[in-house]
């Protein structure tokens, strides 16, 4: 039953991915060259509306489905590892147009080369695991 | 009916994505699409060569049934709720697009140019395409999350890290589209 809900969700993740534009490549460059306000929209909406409803997950204690407490495990603190994984990130992102839920949402689409650019970061992943200790964070 | 076959407003889209956050967490889970490609590492035998990739796999599996929902939406999406899925993007971006080579902008889903079968046959941006996502999924994890796990949930619950990342993500994106496209295409 369980896997059922995670499946509907991540179908419904992957209808707004799709309908909404932000798996689109011309979307991705259209949001880097400021021409256009949908992209920031999506984003800034979405944030207006965790925000709030986090705000108010933390005042109420609310609890999750299970009726357990909802936690918020802060991310480790740090700079360097945010600014240059972050900015390695976006490189691909600009480049690829494609994000790690777009990926899935493309591929179903019928988008056969976006296969390539999955496989890709599989390894890039790979890679990152081998090389972490070497690596500033 | 006709409203759902256009493409989604932001005002839309936006509210949407926080709510599928939302589901996820009171379902005691958390946003976040790139540790999936940390998972699929494990599952090929990566625990074997890097301790990073040492770890539960079956506590994750949750997360590679949403991204395979993922895949079932964008067919959904494409094959019964688009009837022309041409993204209308601005039209000085068609013509920048246009100077750049990229003839689709405007008319596909996708630049033709780099995500067309035939494109699979062209070195350029067959390299395009490997780099690219060499460097989403290096650059995911380095940074320890994504768009949905930073830009989303993790600037959502007011962190400062994810803040970072998402400077960082803007950073790395303009330099592509600004400095590096132009010597690319």
């Amino acid at each position: 039953m369980k896997v059922l809900g995670y499946l509907i969700v991540g179908i419904f993740f992957g209808i707004v991915m799709f309908k909404s534009e932000a798996a689109s490549w011309f979307r991705i460059y259209e949001m880097f060259q400021f021409q256009s306000f949908h992209m920031y929209g999506i984003i800034g909406s979405a944030l207006v509306i965790g925000i709030l409803g986090i705000q108010l997950i933390k005042r109420k204690k609310l609890k999750d489905f299970n009726g357990q407490k909802i936690h918020f495990v802060p991310k480790e603190k740090g700079f360097t590892r945010y600014i240059l994984g972050g900015t390695i990130f976006g490189l691909g992102w600009a480049l690829a147009g494609a994000c790690p839920g777009p990926i899935y949402t493309l591929i179903g689409a019928g988008y056969v080369s976006v296969i390539v650019v999955f496989l890709a970061a599989i390894l890039g992943t790979f890679v990152y695991g081998l090389l972490k200790d070497k690596l500033p964070h | 009916m006709d409203i759902i076959l256009q493409p989604w407003p932001w005002y839309v889209s936006g509210p949407l994505i926080a709510l599928i956050m939302f589901i996820l967490m009171f379902m005691g889970k958390k946003f976040g699409m790139s540790s999936n490609l940390k998972t699929l590492c494990t599952l090929c035998g990566a625990d074997k060569k890097s301790e990073f990739f040492s770890f539960d796999w079956k506590a994750q599996r949750w997360n590679l049934v949403v991204v395979i929902g993922a895949a079932i939406g964008g067919f959904i999406g494409m094959y019964f709720l688009s009837p022309n899925p041409a993204v209308n993007i601005n039209p000085e971006t068609v013509s920048t697009l246009q100077n750049l080579g990229f003839e689709s902008a405007g008319k596909a889903y996708l630049p033709e140019e780099l995500y067309s079968l035939g494109a699979l046959t062209n070195i350029k941006s067959l390299s395009i395409l490997i780099i690219g996502g060499f460097l989403i999924g290096f650059g995911a994890r380095w940074a320890g999350g994504c768009t949905s796990g930073h830009a989303i949930s993790g600037l959502s619950s007011l962190q400062l890290p994810s803040l970072i990342a998402v400077i960082g993500f803007f950073i790395g994106g303009l330099l592509m589209v600004h400095l590096l496209f132009p010597l690319i295409f």
